[in-house]
C-alpha cells in the first residue's frame, strides 16, 4: 500500500476522559480524506497529535511506512505536515509575503545576514501562483478578507513543501463563491499528490470534495468509507450513534399579530429596508457574508450605527439607542460567535443567565444570590442545559449548551422578539435539533423569532418566510413554499456580476 | 509523588497565595524574635495600609482589564491639595472639611477624566493614566514650588498616628475599605458588571450593560482611594510632599497581581489583593528586622513577586 500516513491505535487520555480510544486513521497521497464527528468526538485531539501540539499516550504514527516521532509543532513542520486551524495563525501587521515566509525568510550576506526582501516576494508570488492566486504580496494581512487569509495560510503551508495538509473547519467563514475557490485549490493540491485531511461540520462538503470519509464518535473510530458508498443519513447515524429523526423538526403554526415592522430602515450600510414579522412564524434572513444581515440585527438591537427610518414593536414606535433600550422593549439578540459576543466566559451559568436582568434578582443594590440561583436553575432546567450545576463555568459547556444559556438569559428578560444570528454555528447535529425544537416552543408561546443564517438548509428547513439581503438591501422575501436554494441564491447575488453596473 | 506532597499541592491549589503568606509568617517568626509581636504586626498593617488602600482601587481597574498608573502622583497631589486647604484662614473644622473634601474630590475628578478618555475617546488606559501620572506629579511640584507644605494644624498628624482601641486608624480605614470593596464586588450589581466588563466587554455591552459607566466608575474609585491614601500619608509625615508616592503604582500593581488578579481582566478578588499587599509588607518588615540592607531588600522583593506569580501560573496550569 502506498499510504502516506498511518496512525495506528492512537490513545489519548485526559483526567477522567479517554479522548481517543485506540483510533486508526490513514491517508493516501492525492486524496481528500474527510474527518467528521460531533464536538468531543476526538477530531481535534487526533489532529493536535498529528500537529505535535498534544502528546499521545499510545499508538504509532507511520509516515510513508516509516515510524516517526512528532513531539512538537516544529517536528510536524519538518515532516511536511501543515495544519490550517480555524482561527488563523497569521500576523495581521505583516505583509502577505512576510507571513508566507515567516520563519524561513531568505537572507543574504556572509557575516551579517540581512533579509532578502526581493527574494521573499518572489518566493511568495511563486507559491501563490501555484494556488492560482494573484494577491498583492505587499498588502498587510490584516486588510484581507477571511477567504484571502485562508489562502495565505495554505500558501504558508505550501511554502514549507507540505505532504499532508489538514484543514480544520475551513468553510466556517466562507461564502459560496469563496468555498468553490477553496475547493478548486484543494483539487489542485490533490492532483499534485498532497494528502488532505478535511474537517467539517457541513456534511454537504464531504460529498462535494471528499474521496474518503472517517467518522469518529466519543473518541473511537466508527466508520471509514469511500464517499460514494455512504450518504448523509448514514453519516449522521454513525456520528450520533442512533437514527436521527428529521433534521429540521418544523411545526407550522398559525400566523398571529404583527410583532415587528420596519419602514425604510437605512444607514451607511443598509438601504431602505421594510418588512414585517408576525407572531407564529419563524422569519429568516439570508444573504452572503457582508450582505448586511448582522448589521441589520445590530440596528434592531440598538447596537448599530445611526439609521433613518422607523421601527415598530407591537405597533408602538421603537427606536433603541442602546442594547439596554432594546432589552427593555423586549428584544433579545443571540449573537453570532457566542463566545466572543454573547457569553462572559470566566463567569458561571448562573451569572450568565441573570446578567441582563439583575434588577429582578436584586434587592436595592444587593444581589439576592438565592433568588438568582432559583431563576437560573428554573431556566436552565426548562431549556435542559446540560451542566453539573448552575455554578459550573460556561467554559466547560458544549456549544449547544452555551447557546441555551444565552437563550435562558433572554427568556429571563421576558423577550417578545428573539433574533438568532447563526444559531447553530459550531453546534452538533444532535444539539442543533434541540435548538430548533426550542424555537418551535418559542413560536408557540407567541415570541417573535428571527433567524439570520448562512446555512441555507437551516433557513429552508425552519423558516416560514425568508428575506434575502444583498449589499445592505432586501432583494426579496420568499415564502416557505417557493423557497429553494436557487431562488435564494439568485436574490442574494442580485447586485453582483453584470447587474452591478446596471444599478 | 509522596502523599504529603499531594496534600500540599491540594492545599496550595485551593488557597494559593494565602498558603505562601502563612509560610512567610511562620518563617519570619522563626527567624526573628521581634517579628511575631502584636506591636510589630500592627505596625506592618499600618505601613501597608497606604498602598493597600490604593491597591483596592487598582483591583477594580485591573478587573476591567485596565490599569491606572496615575495613583502615585495622585497621592502626592491630593496630599498637597489637602494640606493647602488645612492652612487656609478659616475655622479649623471648615479647614478640615475643605482640605480633605477637595483632596478626595480631586481624586474623583482625575478618575472621571481618566474614565472619560478611556471610554469616550477610546485611548488605552495605560497611555491615559501615564499622561495623568506625569501631569499630577508636575502639578504637585508647580503648586508647591517644589517645597513641602509644613505648618499644618495640630491634630492632623493624629489621624495617621492615632489608634482606636489599640488598632492604628489607617489600618482601620484599610479594613473598612477592603470590607466595602469586597461587599461591592461580591454582592452588588455594579460588582457583577465589573467582572462582566473585564471578562468580555463586547458581550457585556450586548447584554445591555452600560459598559462606559462601569469603566468610568472604576477609575473614579481608583482616584478617590488614591487621594484617600494621599491624605493619610500627608497626615503620617505631617506635611504635603510633592514627591510623595513615587513609584507607588508599581508596588500597588505588584500587590494586586500577587493577589491573583488577572491583568487581562475578569478574574480576581480584593481578598487576594489584601493578602498580596500584606505579603509584600510583611516581607519588607521581616527583612528590616533581620537587618537586610535596603538595596538587597529590593532584589528579594522582586524575586518574591516573580515566584508568587509563577506559583499562581503553575497552580492554574
Amino acid at each position: 500500500m502506498s499510504d502516506l500516513l498511518q496512525m495506528r491505535g492512537i490513545v489519548k487520555e485526559y483526567p477522567g476522559v479517554r479522548a481517543l480510544d485506540s483510533v486508526d486513521f490513514d491517508l493516501r497521497s492525492g486524496e481528500v480524506h474527510c474527518l467528521v464527528g460531533e464536538n468531543g468526538a476526538g477530531k481535534s485531539t487526533l489532529i493536535k497529535i498529528l500537529a505535535g501540539a498534544v502528546k499521545r499516550d499510545a499508538g504509532t504514527i507511520l509516515l510513508q511506512q516509516m515510524p516517526v516521532e512528532i513531539q512538537s509543532p516544529i517536528d510536524a513542520q519538518r515532516l511536511g505536515i501543515g495544519i490550517i486551524y480555524q482561527d488563523f495563525k497569521l500576523v495581521d501587521e505583516l505583509t502577505v509575503s512576510e507571513n508566507i515566509l515567516l520563519g524561513q525568510e531568505p537572507q543574504y550576506g556572509r557575516f551579517i545576514r540581512l533579509l532578502n526582501r526581493k527574494r521573499e516576494k518572489e518566493r511568495a508570488r511563486e507559491v501563490l501562483a501555484q494556488l492560482g492566486e494573484n494577491i498583492d504580496t505587499d498588502i498587510r494581512v490584516g486588510q484581507l478578507s477571511t477567504a484571502k487569509r485562508q489562502i495565505i495560510e495554505i500558501a504558508k503551508a505550501l511554502s514549507r513543501s507540505v505532504r499532508i495538509l489538514v484543514l480544520d473547519e475551513p468553510s466556517a467563514a466562507l461564502t459560496g463563491h469563496e468555498l468553490q475557490n477553496l475547493f478548486a485549490i484543494i483539487g489542485r493540491l490533490r492532483s499534485e499528490g498532497v494528502g488532505i485531511i478535511y474537517i467539517s461540520h457541513r456534511l454537504d462538503e464531504v460529498f462535494d470534495i471528499g474521496d474518503r470519509v472517517t467518522v469518529l464518535r466519543d473518541g473511537a473510530h466508527v466508520h471509514t468509507a469511500s464517499v460514494r458508498e455512504v450518504d448523509r443519513k448514514i453519516l449522521i447515524r454513525h456520528m450520533v450513534g442512533r437514527e436521527l429523526e428529521q433534521e429540521y423538526p418544523k411545526v407550522l403554526t398559525k400566523r398571529g399579530s404583527e410583532i415587528l415592522r420596519l419602514e425604510g430602515i437605512a444607514s451607511d450600510f443598509l438601504g431602505d429596508i421594510s418588512f414585517s414579522v408576525f407572531r407564529g412564524e419563524v422569519f429568516g434572513i439570508a444573504g452572503l457574508v457582508g450582505a448586511g444581515r448582522s448589521t441589520l440585527a445590530h440596528t434592531l438591537f440598538g447596537a448599530g450605527q445611526d439609521h433613518r427610518g422607523r421601527m415598530f414593536l407591537d405597533g408602538m414606535e421603537f427606536n433603541p439607542k442602546s442594547p439596554q433600550d432594546a432589552i427593555n422593549a423586549g428584544v433579545g439578540l443571540l449573537t453570532e460567535d457566542r463566545n466572543r459576543y454573547g457569553l462572559i466566559l470566566p463567569m458561571n451559568v448562573r451569572e450568565n443567565i441573570s446578567l441582563s436582568n439583575l434588577s429582578q434578582v436584586a434587592r436595592g443594590i444587593m444581589i439576592d444570590r438565592k433568588k438568582e440561583r432559583e431563576v437560573a436553575e428554573s431556566y436552565s432546567g426548562q431549556l435542559r442545559v446540560k451542566a453539573p450545576s448552575v455554578e459550573s463555568a460556561v467554559e466547560t459547556l458544549s456549544g449547544g449548551n452555551r447557546q441555551k444559556v444565552i437563550l435562558a438569559r433572554w427568556l429571563f428578560t421576558q423577550s417578545r422578539l428573539l433574533i438568532f444570528d447563526e444559531p447553530t454555528a459550531g453546534i452538533d447535529v444532535g444539539a442543533k435539533r434541540e435548538i430548533y425544537l426550542l424555537m418551535n416552543d418559542l413560536v408557540e408561546r407567541g415570541v417573535g423569532v428571527i433567524i439570520l443564517s448562512s446555512e441555507l438548509p437551516e433557513l429552508l428547513g425552519m423558516c416560514d418566510r425568508i428575506a434575502v439581503m444583498c449589499e445592505g438591501r432586501v432583494t426579496g422575501i420568499v415564502g416557505r413554499a417557493e423557497a429553494t436554494q436557487e431562488a435564494i441564491l439568485a436574490l442574494a447575488t442580485q447586485f453582483s456580476g453584470e447587474n452591478a453596473h446596471a444599478r | 509523588m509522596p502523599a504529603d506532597a499531594v496534600t500540599f499541592r491540594r492545599i496550595l491549589s485551593e488557597y494559593g497565595i494565602g498558603v505562601v503568606f502563612v509560610l512567610e509568617l511562620i518563617l519570619f517568626s522563626a527567624l526573628s524574635p521581634h517579628f511575631a509581636t502584636v506591636d510589630n504586626l500592627l505596625n506592618v498593617t499600618l505601613q501597608t495600609s497606604i498602598t493597600a488602600i490604593i491597591a483596592v482601587g487598582m483591583t477594580f481597574v485591573i478587573l476591567t482589564a485596565g490599569i491606572d498608573l496615575s495613583v502615585g502622583s495622585l497621592v502626592a497631589f491630593a496630599g498637597v491639595v489637602t494640606t493647602f486647604g488645612l492652612r487656609m484662614d478659616v475655622p479649623l473644622p471648615v479647614a478640615y472639611i475643605l482640605g480633605i473634601g477637595t483632596g478626595l474630590l480631586f481624586g474623583a475628578c482625575s478618575g472621571s477624566l481618566a474614565g472619560l478618555f478611556v471610554t469616550k475617546f477610546r485611548i488605552t488606559p495605560f497611555i491615559v493614566t501615564l499622561a495623568l501620572m506625569t501631569i499630577w506629579r508636575g502639578a504637585a511640584f508647580v503648586v508647591t514650588e517644589g517645597r513641602p507644605v509644613w505648618e499644618l494644624p495640630e491634630g492632623f498628624a493624629e489621624i495617621a498616628r492615632g489608634r482606636l482601641f489599640f488598632i492604628p486608624i489607617p489600618t482601620l480605614i484599610m479594613l473598612i475599605v477592603f470590607g466595602a470593596a469586597h461587599f461591592t464586588l461580591t454582592q452588588t450589581r455594579f460588582g457583577r458588571y465589573v467582572y462582566a466588563v473585564g471578562g468580555n466587554i463586547e458581550a457585556a455591552r450586548l447584554a445591555g450593560i452600560n459598559t462606559k459607566a462601569v469603566l468610568i466608575r472604576v477609575y473614579v474609585i481608583s482616584g478617590v482611594l488614591s487621594a484617600l491614601s494621599g491624605i493619610l500619608l500627608a497626615s503620617r509625615v505631617n506635611s504635603g510632599q510633592p514627591n510623595a508616592g513615587l513609584m507607588y503604582e508599581l508596588d500597588v500593581i505588584a500587590a494586586v497581581v500577587v493577589g491573583g488578579t488577572s491583568l487581562f481582566g475578569g478574574k480576581g478578588t480584593v481578598l487576594g489583593t489584601l493578602i498580596g499587599s500584606l505579603l509584600i509588607g510583611v516581607l519588607r518588615n521581616g527583612l528590616n528586622l533581620m537587618n537586610v540592607e535596603s538595596y538587597v531588600q529590593q532584589v528579594v522583593v522582586g524575586v518574591v513577586i516573580l515566584l508568587a506569580v509563577l506559583m499562581d501560573r503553575l497552580r492554574k496550569g
